[in-house]
């Protein structure tokens, strides 16, 4: 069930895109950033709102990669495998994160929701490959020892 | 304050370049996505709070009227980006490289309050050559930078720099000089060809929107570029948003369109929110909107973000996906010039096509004539990556030799020999240089390029070395075209996943001829039979390296050997006897007690249970193990 706060919250960013059904990618963009994720009943109340049925908004959230129907860690941390990263051994860092962080693919979120582990195609940084982003912080010439360095400080943070 | 009419764009012009040449020096901090990440934002408050605290005059944003103040610009790449952060000092021309926060005290004192040129950031090659001068340093020597033109000259995020510099003056030449015919013939004859990939004469289709009779129509830019390895449009939105509106009113101009879409991909905010502070001020200055400069003509631009789907770099699943869909592309005809976006008539072209526009328009078809060869006239941006010494984003003349792009302004391959070029991403091919084929001496321009099964692409330029395994690059093109399949049509979402199992067993070992055999008539199958360019040529990587490279498949399949020893399960790891000193590290460090031997003693791996880790040999002090 969605508080009183949320449907408002919700109804600011439809208004903001004039309720119109083309935006809807936009929109769930919207809800995306507030939950960091898209909630079940985020999705129904938008699609009753935005006079779409429910299977289209559901198969427009799950088309797209950058839309996660699971929550998401307080850290999201992307390993870039384009193919300049790739070329210069983008693997081993990715490997590295998910050694440090308990994580794999099919379970890419920590159980304390603090941090999510997945690969994106490219992010347009090749001329520092290999990359990663951190909450869309760029990091730039990756190796396996940043990646502990960089994990300890996350940690550090978070405690 | 707007703009209203022509001689008021043409007066504004003067006065903010006379402004602009009063800054008695400039300082660009290059602000792209590269140097970001490097910590140019913080060298750039640095450099403010210094001469902030020391009273230095300064600028952030050009002053309205002459003054004699040092202007502190946010820049857009200046493309070396291997050397980041960069910075750029004028009106000497002086490039920084590798600049830290440590430096910007310095900085100011000597280069901006002195006049003297700080040897240690400047750059220098192998040999040992430094370069004060921006220009004279040979990756930059050997471009031609006409898109690129503004990227690293200009603050990005101001208006009044681009008009300064002659921005919007195309525009008015198109409104003013020009009826929609005389611009669509001026492209066609300037035989601008579209810079996403197909490199369809640009001109040619904008008189097929024209032509339609439709009385709504739309622009679309198409700024999602996918290609892993490409980021020339990217660093073009982020480093010249201005020059990209520009082209695509002029393209609204020539084809009676008054509605605009740029379609950015989300995996770039940067070049989200400088297009948005562009279109926002272009709309406050009236050359947006409304009757632009008093000439009747409106015109509308949005921005349309993407949600990370490598397909919806083809048009039809563009335009679908702006429309609020999954982006799926559609059976044609009828085509998008026809019925594209809202099923209207749409001109759909990327963002360095449309930045070619408006010198055109300024200049001339005969002008940009000058540069490339017949019927692939003009320059082309490449993202210069992987394997090679100077990474980062050029511009060269189309028909420049691969060559020169790699070994002159690349400076080289880094790590080994060349052994490849990808170029044109997951739809592009392998290129190599052997006794048989000979791609080095290759011209870069689309036709000659298709000639031997490649293609120019958006403009990804991945150098690989002897270390890359070209099996392996072919399997990491299929999983990612495999997964970036949308699934519409049978033979790409089947097709891709068979070709990816047949690469997945011959980069483990459990490949045989016969995976060679199904693998080149599935790659035929595809290609003929997908709905679209990208299903179509999702089996160019693994046919370019078939014909290229057979040899290492052949080395897989046959003797289950990875001539580069990348491909970890058909390597093994031995102890060379003559140099094993016996000190017991590798079996003390071996995770799974693979190796045995006495104290003294020459030791040995026992291949059965080794899992390839590498940690022996990382930890050998007499280099005594080797892969083979």
């Amino acid at each position: 069930m969605l508080s009183e706060q949320e449907i408002a919250k919700l109804n600011t960013i439809m208004e903001q895109h004039a309720y119109d059904k083309t935006q809807v990618i936009a929109i769930m963009q919207a809800i995306q950033e507030e939950y960091r994720y898209l909630p079940e009943d985020a999705l129904r109340y938008a699609a009753k709102e935005l006079k779409i049925s429910e299977a289209k908004i559901y198969g427009v959230a799950t088309f797209y990669e950058n839309f996660s129907l699971q929550p998401k860690g307080k850290y999201v941390i992307k390993v870039c495998d384009g193919t300049a990263c790739h070329v210069r051994k983008s693997i081993p860092i990715l490997n590295e994160f998910r050694n440090q962080l308990g994580v794999s693919e099919s379970q890419p979120t920590t159980e304390d929701m603090m941090f999510t582990v997945e690969t994106v195609s490219c992010l347009g940084a090749c001329g520092l490959a290999p990359v990663c982003t951190i909450n869309d912080e760029v990091h730039p010439s990756m190796t396996p020892q940043k990646v502990k360095e960089l994990v300890a400080a996350l940690k550090e943070e978070k405690a | 304050m707007r703009i209203n009419t022509r001689e008021e764009l043409v007066k504004a012009r003067e006065r903010y370049l006379a402004s602009l040449n009063s800054q008695r020096k400039k300082i660009l901090v290059c602000a792209g996505t590269g140097c970001v990440a490097g910590g140019s934002l913080k060298i750039y408050e640095r450099l403010k709070e210094i001469m902030d605290g020391l009273g230095v005059k300064n600028c952030v944003m050009l002053e309205k009227e002459p003054h004699d103040s040092v202007g502190l610009k946010k820049s857009g790449c200046h493309g070396f980006c291997e050397m980041g952060p960069l910075i750029r000092i004028e009106p000497m021309g002086w490039l920084y490289i590798k600049v830290r926060l440590e430096d910007c005290e310095e900085i100011i004192q000597k280069s901006i309050l002195g006049d003297e040129c700080i040897e240690r950031l400047i750059y220098c090659d192998k040999e040992g050559n430094t370069y004060e001068k921006q220009e004279e340093i040979p990756f930059y020597k050997q471009q031609t930078r006409l898109a690129l033109e503004h990227c690293g000259q200009i603050n990005a995020e101001s208006i009044t720099e681009y008009i300064a510099v002659g921005g919007y003056q195309a525009v008015a030449k198109a409104l003013f000089d020009m009826s929609s015919e005389d611009i669509v013939n001026e492209v066609i004859k300037a035989s601008l060809r579209g810079r996403g990939g197909g490199g369809f004469p640009t001109g040619k289709k904008w008189q097929q929107v024209l032509n339609q009779k439709e009385e709504v129509k739309y622009i679309v830019c198409n700024g999602d570029e996918g290609d892993p390895g490409a980021f020339m449009d990217r660093s073009m939105m982020e480093g010249d948003p201005h020059r990209v509106i520009e082209g695509m009113i002029i393209a609204g101009i020539a084809t009676r369109a008054h509605y605009g879409y740029i379609y950015v991909r989300a995996e770039y905010p940067l070049a989200v929110s400088r297009l948005q502070t562009a279109i926002d001020k272009a709309n406050k200055r009236g050359l947006l909107g409304k009757n632009i400069l008093n000439s009747g003509f409106d015109y509308e631009l949005k921005i349309s973000q993407g949600a990370g789907a490598f397909v919806c770099g083809e048009g039809s699943a563009l335009t679908a996906s702006i429309e609020g869909n999954r982006g799926m592309p559609r059976v044609k005809p009828p085509r998008t010039v026809e019925k594209g976006l809202f099923g209207k008539p749409t001109v759909l072209n990327n963002v360095e096509t449309f930045c070619n526009v408006p010198s055109i328009i300024l200049n001339g078809a005969d002008w940009y004539n000058q540069y490339g060869p017949e019927n692939n006239h003009g320059t082309k941006a490449f993202a210069l990556t992987g394997n090679v010494n100077n990474t980062g984003l050029i511009e060269v003349p189309m028909g420049t030799p691969l060559r020169k792009v790699i070994f002159d302004i690349g400076g080289g391959v880094k790590g080994g020999e060349f052994k490849a070029v990808q170029i044109g991403g997951p739809s592009g091919g392998c290129l190599c240089y052997n006794d048989k084929d000979n791609h080095l001496d290759l011209p870069l321009d689309f036709d000659s390029l298709k000639k031997v099964g490649a293609m120019i692409g958006s403009g990804g330029l991945v150098v690989m070395n002897n270390k890359s395994c070209m099996v392996e690059v072919a399997r990491f093109f299929m999983n990612f075209t495999q997964n970036e399949s949308c699934g519409k049509c049978v033979p790409c979402r089947e097709g891709t996943k068979r070709m990816l199992e047949l690469l997945d067993d011959i980069v483990e070992g459990r490949g045989t001829l016969e995976h060679l055999e199904l693998l080149e008539e599935l790659a035929e199958t595809v290609s003929e039979t997908a709905l679209c360019g990208l299903g179509k040529t999702a089996a160019s990587p693994v046919t370019s390296t078939l014909k290229y490279f057979r040899d290492e498949y052949i080395a897989h399949v046959v003797e289950k050997r990875c001539p580069a020893g990348q491909c970890k399960a058909l390597v093994n790891f031995t102890i060379d006897a003559t140099l094993c000193k016996g000190c017991t590290k590798c079996a003390r460090m071996c995770p799974v007690g693979a190796i045995t031997g006495n104290l003294k003693e020459a030791h040995t791996i026992d291949t059965t249970k080794c899992i390839k880790c590498r940690a022996c040999i990382d930890g050998c002090a007499f280099h005594a193990i080797h892969e083979v």
